[in-house]
Order: C-alpha cells, then sequence, then structure tokens
C-alpha cells in the first residue's frame, strides 16, 4: 500500500475521532460517535497491518484476540467498577506506549547507533517515563478504588515525601539527559532499564498520598498522561495519526481534572501533593449536638403534600444499591403531579459524570438529572430536598466555616429546601471524613438506616391503600 | 535538516490537536462525561498501529514480545472502551417507555 493511501487513510481516521467527540455532545447523538470510534479504529488497524513491512502476522492474530478475551468481559462489569476499569485502562494505555518505547529504543541501538538522534532518544525517554509511571500510578488508583486489602485507602504520608518523590522523577529524568547525550555508549543499554524502573516507582509514590476523595481528579489526571504517553508515542514514530488521537485524550483528561478540581475547590498542586484525608479526624467537640429524626409515615406524608422534590444521590446510594428503589420512589412521586428532580453535583460519584451513568441505568431520564449550577437557584423553592447516601457535597459548612477542610467547595444547596430529609445509615462520617451541619439543621429530619430499606419502605407508604 | 522540519511539523499537528480537543471536549455534556472517559480511553488506544507495526516488522524477537504484549493492551482497550461506552450510552433515555407509565 503506497505512502499516500496510509496518510489519507489516517487522516479519515482522524476526522472521525473528532467527530466521536463532537457528537458526545447531547445523549441524542452520543451513539453515534462510538460508530464513528469504531470506524475510525478499524480503518487505522486494517491499513497499518496491511503495510509491506509487516511480515508475520501469528502474534498479532494473537494478541488481537487475547485483547477481545480480555476486553470482552471487562466492558461488561457493574456501573460501579467503572471508575476502576477506567483506571485499569489507563494503566493498559501507559504499559502499551512504555512498552513500544523501550521496544524502539533496543530496535535502533541494535541497528546502529546513527538511528538515535537526539530528537528520536526526547521522545523515547518522554513517552517511556510517562507510559510507565502512568501503568503503575493508575494501577495504585484502580487497586485503591477497588478497595484492594494490601492497598491503603487512607493517604499514606511520610516525612520529606514531595520531596524524595520530586528527587527520584529528577533522577529518572537526569538518566534520561545523560542517556540522550550518549545513546550508543556502552553502558546506555544498562541506563534504559533504570529509568523504566523509576518511573514505575514513581507512579506508586505518586499516588499513594492521595486520598479516596480525590479519585474523581487523580483518574482524569492520569487520563492525560496516557493520552500524552500517546502522543509522545507519535513522536516517536513519526506518526500524526497518534499524536492527534492522543492530543485529543490528553486535552480531554486535562478539561475533565479541571472541572473536578473547581467542583472541589482544590488545585491540581493541592490535590498531587496535598494528602486530602489525612487529618481532617479533628472533631469540633463543645456541645453535643442532637439529630432529630423522622418516621417513614411522616416522611412519606410530607413527600406526597410537595410540590417539588429534589432528591440528592451521593455514593452512598450506589454502595446501597439503593438506586433502583429510588426509580420506584420517583415513579410514586410522578404519578401524583410531584415535580421530582435529581440534583447532581460533579463529584458525586468516584469519577466524572459517574453519578448520572448510576442513575441512567435505573432508568431515570436524563431530562431529569440537574447539574449543580442549575439546580441551586430552584432550591429555595424545594418543599424537600431529599439526601439519599450524600454528605460532603451538601455540607454548608463548605459555604460558612473557615475552618473546615471543604470550606470554599461549591456545595448543593439542600439546606435552602423548606425541608431537608437525609437518608444516613450511621452516624459516621462521610467519605471524607467531615461531620456535617446540615443533619443537626432546624429543618433537616434525619432518616435512619440502609438507603435502599429507607426509599422502599417510603415507596410502600407510598403505594399502600391508606396514602390515595 | 529534514529531522528539525518532522518536528515541528508534528509540534503544530500537537499543538493544533490539542486546541481541537478542548473545544470539542468543553461542549461535551456534563452528563456524559464517564461515558467520554471511556471512549477517549478506546480512541487513546490508537497505540495499536504502533504495536501492530513492532510486532509484525522483521524484528527481532525480544522486541517483537514487547510488542505483542503492547498490541494485547492496546486491543483491550478499544474492544472494553467502545463496548462500555456503547452500553452506558444506551442507558441514557429522554423519556420513559411507555410500559412504565401507571
Amino acid at each position: 500500500m503506497s505512502h499516500g493511501i496510509v496518510q489519507l487513510a489516517y487522516l479519515i481516521a482522524t476526522v472521525l475521532f473528532i467527530f466521536a467527540l463532537h457528537w458526545m455532545n447531547t445523549p441524542a447523538t452520543a451513539r453515534n460517535g462510538v460508530y464513528a470510534g469504531v470506524a475510525a479504529m478499524t480503518i487505522a488497524i486494517v491499513v497499518t497491518w496491511a503495510q509491506p513491512e509487516v511480515v508475520h502476522h501469528g502474534w498479532i492474530v494473537v494478541a488481537i484476540l487475547a485483547g477481545f478475551v480480555v476486553g470482552v468481559p471487562l466492558s461488561r462489569v457493574p456501573l460501579t467498577a467503572v471508575p476502576q476499569r477506567t483506571a485499569l485502562s489507563h494503566a493498559f494505555g501507559g504499559l502499551a506506549a512504555g512498552l513500544v518505547g523501550t521496544a524502539k529504543y533496543y530496535l535502533w541501538f541494535s541497528e546502529g547507533p546513527e538511528n538515535l538522534t537526539t530528537f528520536r532518544m526526547v521522545a523515547i525517554i518522554v513517552e517511556v517515563v510517562l507510559g510507565f509511571l502512568t501503568f503503575t500510578g493508575s494501577l495504585m488508583a484502580a487497586g485503591k478504588l477497588q478497595e484492594v486489602k494490601w492497598i491503603p485507602q487512607r493517604p499514606v504520608t511520610y516525612p520529606l515525601q514531595n520531596v524524595s518523590n520530586l528527587a527520584l522523577l529528577g533522577t529518572a529524568l537526569l538518566a534520561g539527559v545523560l542517556l540522550t547525550m550518549h545513546p550508543a555508549a556502552g553502558w546506555a543499554p544498562m541506563v534504559f532499564p533504570v529509568i523504566i524502573v523509576l518511573a514505575l516507582l514513581f507512579g506508586v509514590l505518586l499516588i499513594i498520598p492521595i486520598g479516596g476523595a480525590d479519585m474523581p481528579t487523580v483518574i482524569a489526571i492520569l487520563n492525560s498522561y496516557a493520552g500524552l504517553a500517546a502522543v509522545a508515542m507519535g513522536f516517536v514514530l513519526d506518526n500524526k495519526l497518534l499524536i492527534t488521537a492522543g492530543a485529543l485524550d490528553g486535552s480531554s483528561g486535562l478539561i475533565l481534572a479541571i472541572i473536578m478540581c473547581r467542583a472541589m475547590n482544590r488545585s491540581f498542586t493541592n490535590v498531587l501533593f496535598g494528602a486530602f484525608g489525612q487529618t481532617q479526624q479533628v472533631k469540633a467537640g463543645g456541645d453535643q449536638k442532637e439529630y432529630k429524626s423522622e418516621t417513614i409515615e411522616g416522611g412519606a406524608q410530607v413527600l406526597e403534600q410537595s410540590n417539588l422534590v429534589v432528591i440528592v444521590p451521593g455514593y452512598g446510594m450506589a454502595v446501597a444499591q439503593a438506586q433502583h428503589k429510588v426509580r420506584e420512589l420517583y415513579d410514586q412521586l410522578k404519578k401524583r403531579g410531584i415535580t421530582v428532580k435529581f440534583a447532581i453535583h460533579p463529584v458525586a460519584g468516584r469519577m466524572p459524570g459517574h453519578m448520572n451513568v448510576l442513575l441512567a441505568e435505573a432508568d431515570i431520564p436524563y431530562t431529569d438529572l440537574l447539574e449543580m449550577d442549575e439546580i441551586n437557584p430552584e432550591m429555595p423553592q424545594a418543599d424537600v430536598a431529599l439526601v439519599v447516601g450524600a454528605n460532603d457535597v451538601v455540607n454548608p459548612a463548605a459555604r460558612t466555616d473557615r475552618s473546615s477542610p471543604i470550606y470554599g467547595m461549591p456545595i448543593i444547596d439542600a439546606d435552602k429546601a423548606r425541608t431537608v430529609f437525609a437518608i444516613k445509615r450511621s452516624k459516621n462520617p462521610g467519605f471524607a471524613g467531615i461531620d456535617n451541619e446540615l443533619y443537626f439543621s432546624d429543618r433537616t429530619w434525619m432518616l435512619f438506616g440502609d438507603a435502599k430499606n429507607v426509599v422502599g419502605e417510603l415507596v410502600k407508604q407510598l403505594s399502600g391503600p391508606g396514602m390515595h | 535538516m529534514t529531522q528539525t522540519l518532522d518536528f515541528w511539523s508534528m509540534m503544530f499537528v500537537f499543538v493544533l490537536a490539542s486546541f481541537i480537543g478542548v473545544g470539542v471536549i468543553r461542549r461535551v455534556s456534563r452528563l456524559l462525561h464517564t461515558p467520554l472517559m471511556s471512549i477517549t480511553n478506546a480512541i487513546s488506544a490508537i497505540a495499536v498501529v504502533g504495536s501492530i507495526i513492532v510486532t509484525g516488522a522483521d524484528y527481532p524477537e525480544g522486541i517483537r514480545i514487547l510488542g505483542a504484549i503492547a498490541l494485547f493492551a492496546s486491543m483491550t482497550n478499544i474492544v472494553s472502551g467502545f463496548l462500555i461506552t456503547d452500553r452506558m450510552l444506551k442507558m441514557f433515555k429522554s423519556e420513559r417507555k411507555p410500559a412504565d407509565r401507571k
């Protein structure tokens, strides 16, 4: 196949990738995006495979089949496990980039030092360092999200942590510079693995101090790294399709990370080096505050007499598997002509947009899923705000308490509704480990119990004969 | 000389593609950020192109093994990325099915 045809095919694939992302701007056209993406990928694979320098086909077939064998089950994980799957896939992306970079280095080294130009060496080092640190970093993130036993959930910190991490990365880059200046020296093939090992180690150490609450941001940042590793591979292989596709991925990860940071009022550096979730156990002692609790019957009655009910879901809802019961409650209220809306905080789930997917799976129309900025102006008109498994995202301390670790974080104004019902399993603090003032407000009534049971009981009350 | 020309043309492609990426991604519905992430996973697995060459060309076996592992990793991302994106997108409905009403 001639060079021109290959380049034309890659150009078409690039355009299709851009359309794939463009069509994601509304759920109505989003599935076209998937088809465009699949078409682009198929074109790219077929054209590349048909190149004359590809002479061995056995391993390619085996690797592709193995990819299907592992990939298909990975696409069927429960939606609560999507963050882990995403992190795992960043790990695979990083691994692929790191390995191809390594292969290319040793290939060019064996073919003759004139191949190892400064430009190629810089690109290879960037590719390998980014690829391997993304690999182990994403594995760690996936492990934390999956709650694997031997990976600590809480941030792990030690003295001089940031300094020693940066020193490690600095050493890797220094070795890279050395290698770039003497790519064909006798010792060069020995230094290359050192860079790999340092990058692998750096990936682990980068994630260890980061707590569970920051995982959405971390996943987005790793997404960006995986994309940039692909870009670097494009520079190594002189392949513009890789550069464009990697750049699209890189910018996507970057934008999502910025959105997540804004939603938590944090900066990048604070997420990466701040060890959030470590020191919030300081309880605001002093006066003993009392929860007011409400019965299911009373709760159902108030709900039934409302005009506007806003449900504020948090990850606790998904942990309790309560989505489908929430849907039944939504149905019961809708049947009575009550307006029901969902208030979705950007960090309500464990990755960007996670809560929307969980609710869509429960068959709740996306037109009733509103993001924070859309719903907050309506909150004072809400008769009831029903908080299901959410905690920090409705904590008014974010607005008022300068000493709170979440101070400044934008929240859903659940406390402005006329009545607040908060379903809570226990009196423990939330994911980020912070006490919540909302629960002690005059308007708030607690419904203690497992979210699934409590919502189920509410549904039973509403559908029971006495309530019509 | 050609090498530096290559570098600069690649740099242009990278910078322009990043701007297109930012422009397009900013308009993606916030509802769909999770599917967005899984589809970009699949798209960045375009590294498959490099892996195929390394695996299939007439290179020493050790190098081709690295390529084959990379090819497997990329292919896993392509398959699982596109399938799970489609699976999630199918769940987003603007209205209830008639059967669900009353």
